[in-house]
């Protein structure tokens, strides 16, 4: 479960976030939804304690991530904007990196890694180093790379951005398994099309706030005869509007 | 502690991995010792070899002045059996082109001449833009100043006149030089090329560790895992540290095998550097590594790309020079109100140490701790530096 309570944030003149509410829930993929600049990636990085939210709350399964930061970080895993795989690394060695600074003692990581290899499909670049990776090859050494503690929460942003269709499908794919073993997935995305298919709720934000949320057949009740693309510009269009 | 033995684990393989760094990286400390062997070389077959040794020169006309030739010969500077020159315009066309260093020409009315009231002449025909042959033609001059002398002297006293009128002044040198003190400013340089070797060999993995890590956005998700700021950063210095202390090592081995080819004693350097002195060394400036990758850290850290900081820490390997500059214009002597000045303290013990002059553990505990204690203090700014939230841009 990640709960986020009237969370604000301000960069010098920027209102990135002004007072954003939305829960996330266990075993459902929830997708953050809104135009560039709208404060999807402050809010990831608040949740995932890279930046401190100057009023609000950020809440990863009740742990307020103030508190306790480390503990935190212990329970998400974070697939970042780039995936920002070391480059003279292997695929391997860039999971076990991640593992060991996750604490994961030696005899648990090596089994973990091999997990990930044969579940994500790596076997054939798990020995090659990340410089020469295609971008859905590097998705997916980065995914595996936040899986590798088993955390219960996950932090994705704009996942799919760069991927073809075939590595997008695969995405999915095991972003639905994700969601069958009960975990609670975040991701963020400015593309309505993407995650159309794939999440159980949506928050919208524009402007620092949400304008919209709930799941796709609750916003397709509340504008009828909009499929969701037209809903996501109506809301985004009434916001600016309002701006 | 575990993260930060990882940190500087996984640094040291990705820097390993680099092809073109680790080349730079064992390339660079050759680089220091090459040159300063080829520096000390020159000088020393500049200002001694021709002092020592027989030097033959062309001597167009010598056969007219027969005592001179003798006077000369007696001094270690011998006519040149075989050449080609006979007139002044020969002798500047051979020295022009390099074919003679210097040619002593003797005017052909110089045995006419010689003995009236009209001077002999000779002339030193030779290049002044080569500093090569500065000391030779010295040399010469000296010696014919020498017999002229002499020949005035024996006419005054032919003529029943002290010789001493011609001398009113007697100018004598004492030159209290001590042979190590002549070595000082050579040895100054040796300092300064350690600790620029020691230096370059972590520029690198300063700066890709933290403005580089930055700039390809591998950052931020490390910043997400369950590791306080504070330990990426140690476990990033540790690694430069290492390959510091590595390049400082290769660099003293390269002096210690340039030292053993050097003619230094002949330059009267009382100079030893075998390998004890090299290991020595080695432990004086280990405390420098931690201070030297803190401080670049520190830059590196306000910077946001690799080339930005690349361009302020070219400024940094000049740091370490400014103390080393007081030191050999002031020529300072070790003493406790200077040991704790870093860079500074570390050439005092190196040149203690060449010298065979050891110093007091106590200045040496001084140097290292305060060394340590000023690295510390960089390190602890850097950690400050990290935790801020503008480090992510």
């Amino acid at each position: 479960m990640i709960e986020v309570d009237r969370l604000s944030k301000r960069f010098g003149a920027v209102q990135a976030l002004d007072g954003v509410s939305f829960a996330a829930a266990d075993g459902e993929i929830t997708g953050l939804l809104g135009p560039n600049g709208a404060g999807k990636s402050t809010c990831l990085r608040i949740l995932s304690t890279v930046l401190a939210a100057d009023s609000g709350t950020a809440r990863i399964g009740g742990l307020d991530v103030r508190a306790d930061p480390l503990e935190a970080r212990r329970r998400l895993g974070v697939l970042p904007h780039n995936s920002g795989l070391y480059p003279q690394l292997t695929a391997t060695e860039n999971i076990e990196y991640y593992g060991r600074l996750q604490g994961l003692d030696e005899a648990t990581l090596r089994r973990r890694v091999a997990a990930l290899i044969e579940r994500l499909d790596l076997g054939a670049i798990a020995d090659r180093r990340a410089k020469g990776f295609s971008q859905g090859e590097r998705t997916k050494v980065a995914l595996a790379r936040a899986l590798v503690h088993e955390p219960r929460h996950l932090l994705l942003d704009e996942p799919t951005s760069g991927l073809d269709v075939m590595a997008t499908r695969h995405l999915r794919d095991w972003l639905r398994e994700l969601r069958a073993e009960g975990r609670c997935v975040l991701l963020s995305s400015h593309i309505m099309q993407e995650v159309e298919a794939l999440v159980d709720r949506l928050v919208i934000v524009a402007h620092g706030r949400v304008v919209a949320a709930g799941t796709p057949r609750e916003l397709a009740e509340r504008f009828p005869n909009r499929n969701l693309e037209e809903i996501f510009v109506a809301v985004i269009g009434a916001e600016e509007g309002r701006a | 502690m575990r993260a930060i033995a990882t940190v500087c684990r996984k640094e040291v393989l990705e820097t390993a991995r680099d092809r073109r760094t680790l080349m730079s990286l064992l390339l660079g400390p050759l680089l220091g010792p090459a040159l300063f062997a080829v520096m000390i070389n020159v000088l020393v077959t500049q200002t001694l070899s021709s002092i020592e040794e027989p030097l033959s020169l062309p001597m167009p006309g010598i056969e007219q002045a027969p005592n001179l030739e003798a006077f000369l010969r007696a001094r270690g500077l011998l006519p040149l059996a075989e050449h080609e020159i006979a007139t002044l315009d020969d002798a500047a066309e051979a020295v022009r082109a390099g074919r003679h260093d210097v040619v002593l020409a003797i005017d052909e009315r110089f045995a006419k001449t010689f003995g009236t009231a009209d001077a002999a002449r000779v002339t030193l025909v030779f290049d002044g833009s080569k500093s090569r042959t500065g000391s030779r033609v010295a040399r010469v001059r000296a010696a014919i100043n020498a017999y002229g002398q002499q020949v005035g002297v024996l006419r005054l006293v032919a003529l029943g006149l002290e010789p001493t009128l011609l001398r009113p002044l007697s100018v004598e040198d004492l030159d209290v030089s001590t042979p190590a003190g002549r070595s000082g400013l050579l040895l100054g340089m040796l300092t300064y090329f350690l600790m620029f070797a020691t230096l370059s060999g972590g520029l690198h993995l300063a700066i890709d560790s933290t403005a580089g890590e930055r700039e390809r956005r591998s950052l931020e998700p490390l910043l997400t895992l369950p590791v306080e700021r504070a330990e990426l950063l140690l476990g990033k210095m540790a690694a430069t540290v290492a390959y510091m202390l590595l390049a400082l090592a290769l660099t003293l081995a390269a002096f210690a095998v340039a030292f053993a080819f050097l003619p230094l004693e002949r330059m009267g350097m009382s100079t030893s550097f075998g390998p004890l002195t090299a290991l020595a060394v080695f432990a004086v400036l280990v405390p420098f590594a931690p201070l030297g990758a803190a401080l670049m850290t520190v830059v590196a850290s306000f910077t946001k790309t690799y080339r930005e900081a690349q361009t302020y820490l070219t400024f940094v390997l000049l740091v370490p020079t400014l103390p080393l500059i007081f030191a050999t214009m002031l020529n300072v002597e070790p003493r406790a109100s200077l040991m704790w000045i870093p860079s500074l303290s570390q050439h005092l013990q190196i040149m203690a140490l060449i010298r065979q002059e050891p110093l007091a553990p106590g200045l040496a505990l001084l140097s290292a701790a305060t060394t340590l204690a000023f690295g510390a203090l960089l390190a602890w700014i850097a950690v400050r530096l990290y935790r801020r939230e503008a480090l992510l841009g």
